[in-house]
């Protein structure tokens, strides 16, 4: 017994008589089928080519168009030249041109001999599959297709649909369940005989001259008419990508290739000089029983499918720029906002960072300079402290930010002095932890010792900036995780809204503070706050201060603070 | 995009056609082998002026990559540019003395030549401190690439540029004729760069980098750009508008996915920053042939003079293409 090849060729015709030559040389007939488009001159040229070798055959030709009748009129003939003229076969294998055989065939045919009257054929119903490009699944055997999808797009389509709303049906011939599957596979003699002489083919091939990419479905479907046994599963390892293109093997695949087990790769790119020595030179291939094992090949297609169909969260670069709503994560990872902390606590920055163990920048986004962590004139991936450079894109900044430091989470200090044309991106990034002391801001006013009108003056900027902010945090479009707490509310009890932001910096940790950050002295502050009154402002964002010293009640607790969300 | 919009467009590439076609005439073809580019060929071009010391290394790296022609014109070059290009067995010359900035900084006439000979080619058009890295440029050839995009049914290939720069004063270190640039310049900015969308071309607009970062700190607008698409599958209704950064139709421009994913890409690597760069800053500055009046030059003269020095302590020391790809310079797409 032995194995035969049919092999579909339409281009790079050296690789092509270099394969047959390898396999016909190894005791295999090999079948070739060139594309009838294919130049008069280049077929002679490849005929001559292989002219020497006694156990290569010319198929008839067929015109060979993606996705048409063709593809399998070249096989059946190829097919059927196979079984006339080598009686000795007991496999037919059908590959392509573009094949190339991974393991010596003397290990393929022990590999059939040990599973005898089995036929490799990927054979899935059409309710089953979820490979199909364009959504065709049954349709491609009840609709007719006489635009050519690749030339005619449009009409392809435009057609599809009419046929979808007036009811189009095709009759399946009776008995035949629609299957489908890898146009790639090994029958035995047995099953492709009583395919090829099938009482009623005449019916089925007008059938199929109709159904669209027959190629995938009609030994496919006709193989579950006539066999015994089938493996659902091709012995030809390939792939697809996400347009239904195949991915194409070179050079650096060898390692993988070698490693995969299987018996035939395809597509190989034809300049991939060192595949084809390494596979076709007469010693390759050094395993013995194995079974084929594309694991790893699978993975790294599936993941470049992934990286093309997904990319990287929250990366912008020049293949990548998400439309809004399409990032999948605006950002690369979490990070925190903290608005009105370091005003109200002397060590804000250095307890936070020690407390949760994480990058603790101050304001990012002050007017001045960019203050990273540290007080660094520039930060990881080179970025500059220059604010007319942050403010210039604030958003590629933070995001640049975000990407080049993920792994560690950053935190930064933000408030109405700031920059604030990043607020609308950070409302809408569900990313951001974003804390909010409202009136917090007139803490350091009042520790300041500057000139009274000067200070009013700057307290209703910062407050007019404020109540702005906020009322752009509590529109419905906001993403971030929000939290707003007025001074007043804030000072009653600041242990459990800062025990609730680490608890959500860091899930697992599960410890209760020690050590509270140092809040500044506000004994006096209710007058500093009656003080701006008096010279007609009015402070309203940070809650109820009663003139009198000391904000801080003594005696008691009104529990935990108000929540927003 | 509105309909009068699309034919602004229009009249505008039809226009950037008729100036290159209208320019052809200040070329004068010195060397011409054109006859022996063979169809399927991948094509070079670029225009230069002084530039001999890079010359070396620079068609070596790209004959390496797989470049079959290379298709340069000569601005006046007086330096032995010209007579050594002359020489070379692959390259076809064109030399004129015309001005670099009434040509659009070369584009008129490129876009010329690239009409003439690009058509049905893959043509990559570079300068001489230029140099391409594509995903997988260490194992696959150029062509691999090129064969992989015309699978793709994809017709532009887009390589941001990155600015390369030594460890110290950019003059410490002396080129020599044939080194690889990139053993002195060896350390980039990772993370730095600012986009934004064209609307009216469709591409992306990026800056940043050492440049933006040492010498525009204040005007960062003023920046250079660092969008380029510059490995296009060429047809003769394509023209490139302003240098390589953008092109029409703007369909080419669409090098990047809106839909979250990433679509293969590839990066410039750029070799300005060596010791030869301050004879050449001063150069331009006097040529005043340079984009926006010299500005960048001019920031550049001054900033060389007050710290010489672009390398900080995070920039990144270039090892190879996968190191870009994990940076998110660039990426390898669904080609695997």
């Amino acid at each position: 017994m032995s194995v035969g090849f049919v092999m579909l060729c339409h281009t790079a015709f050296d690789r092509a008589a270099q394969v047959a030559r390898h396999w016909s040389r190894q005791g295999c007939p090999v079948v070739i089928h060139v594309d009838r488009r294919v130049k008069a001159a280049t077929y002679r040229k490849f005929t001559r080519d292989l002219a020497g070798e006694a156990d290569i055959r010319f198929a008839p030709r067929f015109a060979c168009e993606w996705g048409t009748w063709g593809l399998v009129a070249a096989t059946q003939a190829a097919a059927e030249l196979m079984l006339r003229d080598f009686p000795q076969v007991s496999h037919v294998c059908l590959a392509s041109g573009s094949c190339l055989p991974l393991r010596p065939v003397s290990e393929l045919a022990a590999y059939l001999a040990a599973r005898p009257g089995t036929d490799f054929i990927e054979s899935v119903t059409t309710e089953d599959v979820g490979w199909t490009v364009g959504g065709l699944n049954i349709e491609r055997f009840t609709l007719r297709f006489p635009f050519s999808w690749r030339k005619n797009r449009r009409l392809f389509d435009d057609y599809v649909r009419l046929q979808r709303r007036v009811g189009f049906r095709r009759r399946i011939p009776a008995g035949l369940a629609p299957h489908l599957g890898s146009q790639w596979w090994c029958l035995t003699r047995e099953s492709l005989t009583a395919i090829l002489q099938h009482p009623r083919r005449a019916e089925f091939d007008r059938y199929f001259q109709r159904v669209w990419i027959p190629d995938e479905s009609y030994f496919q479907t006709l193989v579950r008419l006539v066999s015994t046994r089938i493996e659902s599963r091709s012995l030809t390892l390939h792939k697809f990508d996400f347009q239904g293109k195949p991915h194409i093997f070179y050079d650096d695949h060898l390692q993988l290739l070698r490693k995969s087990d299987c018996f035939v790769a395809r597509k190989v790119w034809p300049q991939a000089d060192r595949l084809y020595r390494a596979f076709l030179s007469p010693h390759a291939g050094a395993q013995q029983a194995a079974e084929p094992n594309p694991g790893k090949i699978d993975r790294l297609f599936a993941r470049a499918v992934e990286r093309r169909t997904k990319g990287r969260a929250g990366l912008y670069m020049q293949s990548r720029f998400p439309n809004p709503a399409w990032e999948n994560a605006m950002s690369a990872a979490p990070y925190s906002v903290f608005q009105g902390f370091s005003d109200l606590f002397e060590n804000f920055e250095t307890w936070l960072g020690k407390a949760a163990g994480v990058r603790v920048h101050g304001h990012l986004f002050a007017p001045a300079r960019v203050e990273f962590a540290g007080g660094d004139t520039s930060y990881n991936g080179a970025l500059s402290d220059s604010a007319a450079l942050r403010d210039y894109n604030p958003r590629s900044f933070l995001t640049n930010l975000l990407w080049n430091t993920r792994g560690e989470r950053q935190c930064f200090q933000y408030g109405p002095a700031d920059s604030q044309k990043i607020l609308p991106f950070l409302m809408r990034d569900p990313q951001a932890q974003i804390s909010v002391i409202t009136g917090a801001w007139a803490v350091p006013l009042f520790r300041a010792s500057l000139d009274f009108p000067e200070i009013r003056k700057e307290a209703a900027r910062l407050q007019k900036i404020e109540a702005a902010q906020v009322d752009l945090l509590r529109l419905p479009a906001v993403k971030a995780r929000l939290r707003i707490w007025s001074l007043a509310e804030f000072v009653e009890d600041p242990m459990t809204p800062l025990q609730d932001i680490l608890d959500e910096i860091n899930p697992r940790a599960g410890r209760r503070l020690t050590e509270a950050p140092r809040m500044a002295d506000l004994a006096g502050f209710g007058q500093f706050l009656q003080n701006l009154r008096n010279q007609g402002m009015q402070p309203v964002l940070m809650g109820d201060f009663p003139a009198g010293d000391d904000p801080r009640p003594t005696t008691t607790r009104r529990g935990r603070p108000y929540l927003v969300k | 995009m509105g309909i009068l919009s699309t034919y602004g467009l229009r009249l505008a590439r039809k226009r950037w056609r008729i100036r290159a076609f209208r320019k052809r005439r200040e070329l004068a073809p010195m060397v011409s082998r054109v006859g022996d580019i063979r169809p399927g060929a991948i094509l070079l071009f670029s225009t230069l002026r002084n530039e001999k010391i890079r010359l070396p290394y620079f068609l070596q790296y790209y004959r390496a990559l797989g470049i079959n022609h290379f298709l340069i014109v000569d601005n006046g070059s007086d330096d032995g540019s010209r007579e050594y290009l002359a020489e070379q067995p692959d390259v076809s010359l064109w030399t004129t003395g015309a001005s670099y900035k009434r040509a659009r900084f070369g584009v008129d006439w490129l876009n010329w030549l690239q009409m003439r000979h690009g058509h049905g080619h893959w043509t990559l058009v570079v300068d001489p401190d230029e140099f391409f890295v594509y995903p997988f440029c260490d194992t696959r050839p150029l062509r691999a690439l090129t064969d992989w995009l015309v699978a793709s049914s994809i017709k532009s290939f887009p390589a941001m540029l990155l600015d390369m720069y030594p460890r110290g004063p950019i003059s410490a270190q002396p080129y020599r004729e044939g080194q690889d640039p990139f053993e002195i310049a060896s350390w980039f900015d990772s993370g730095n760069y600012a986009i934004t969308r064209n609307s009216r071309y469709g591409n992306l607009w990026i800056q940043g980098g050492p440049r933006a970062r040492v010498f525009f700190p204040d005007l960062p607008e003023r920046a250079p750009a660092l969008n380029k698409i510059p490995l296009v599958k060429w047809h003769r209704d394509y023209a490139y508008v302003s240098s390589t950064h953008m092109l029409l139709p703007r369909g080419l421009n669409l090098v990047y996915d809106e839909w979250g994913g990433e679509k293969a890409s590839g990066v410039l690597l750029h070799a300005k920053f060596i010791d030869t760069f301050a004879a050449k800053a001063e150069e331009e500055m006097t040529r005043g042939q340079h984009y926006a009046a010299s500005h960048e030059y001019r920031a550049y003269r001054d900033g060389l003079q007050a710290s010489p020095d672009l390398w900080c302590k995070w920039s990144e020391k270039y090892i190879n293409w996968r190191q870009l790809e994990i940076l998110g310079l660039m990426s390898k797409g669904n080609w695997a």
